[in-house]
């Protein structure tokens, strides 16, 4: 389903729609540690490359490992909550949580785990992921 | 606590009072909220936020935070997998405190928002001496 931002006004809520109605996709279910673990992923297509975005909120670039070994990746690290509140300060309200987190998902594509570029920016954590050139579709020329 | 697993925590839906004239969605960010002597502390997890697209308000003994993520990021990006929606952010508390609304500090980094609301002068806790 393509992207046609034809009304800007009603453009992110079509956006929200078209992410609600892949929510059930078991396009990671075969990977070692699939749905319902943290990091929450988004998996997009932009153009022949993929990109995996996640939301790390409070977690510092330098609290992240993410590490590519075939097609499958590996995103830490440590997410630091609550610290600052012990002491003096009474606390009124602990919503946010913290705490260690370790998975790997298999993409079910080809990818050139060298050409990985990964973007931390304002708790979003961007993976451009390449497709493999010998995984990339070929025309093929009728003859 | 700090290796404790980490679990998702699902995105709340925002139930407004008065709906938004948008038809977007809108979530609830996960927040902290501590209180110190002289200041009311509120910790607010707004992934992807851009610190220009943050709006504080305090009005009627009511803070409002309304944070705007920046979709135009989105766009040209055909969705294959998804685990959790995006959307902009709001939230209102109502203060039981009196908070000076000329101090009011913000500070943004790595997605999350704080705000320190400083108590007005009255509103502090006074120390009193036994003579």
């Amino acid at each position: 389903m393509a992207m046609l931002l034809t009304n800007p006004f009603d453009a992110l809520f079509e956006f929200q729609q078209a992410l609600d109605q892949l929510r059930q996709s078991d396009w990671l279910e075969a990977s070692p540690s699939g749905q319902g673990a943290f990091p929450p992923l988004n998996v997009f297509r932009k153009g022949d490359d993929v990109v995996v975005i996640t939301e790390v909120p409070g977690i510092n670039k330098s609290d992240l490992r993410i590490e590519a070994k075939g097609r499958t990746l590996r995103i830490a690290g440590t997410k630091a909550a609550g610290r600052a509140y012990d002491g003096k300060a009474s606390v009124h309200r602990l919503e946010r949580r913290g705490g260690t987190f370790d998975r790997a998902i298999s993409l079910p594509i080809e990818i050139d785990a060298d050409g990985i570029k990964a973007e931390c920016r304002d708790g979003i954590l961007a993976l451009l992921v390449p497709r493999a050139e010998r995984d990339k579709p070929r025309t093929i020329a009728i003859s | 606590m700090s290796n404790q697993a980490l679990e998702v925590q699902e995105k709340k839906e925002l139930v407004a009072k008065g709906e938004k004239t948008m038809p977007a969605r809108y979530y609830v960010p996960h927040t902290d909220i501590y209180e110190t002597d002289d200041a009311l502390m509120v910790v607010m997890e707004v992934p992807g936020v851009d610190r220009s697209n943050i709006d504080v308000k305090v009005e009627n003994d009511e803070l409002r935070v309304e944070a705007r993520i920046d979709f135009a990021k989105y766009e040209g990006m055909e969705p294959l997998y998804t685990e959790y929606n995006i959307g902009h952010f709001a939230r209102t508390f109502s203060l039981s405190h009196m908070i000076d609304q000329q101090t009011i500090g913000a500070t943004l980094s790595d997605g999350v928002l704080t705000l320190t609301l400083k108590k007005v002068q009255q509103a502090q806790p006074r120390r009193i001496e036994i003579q």
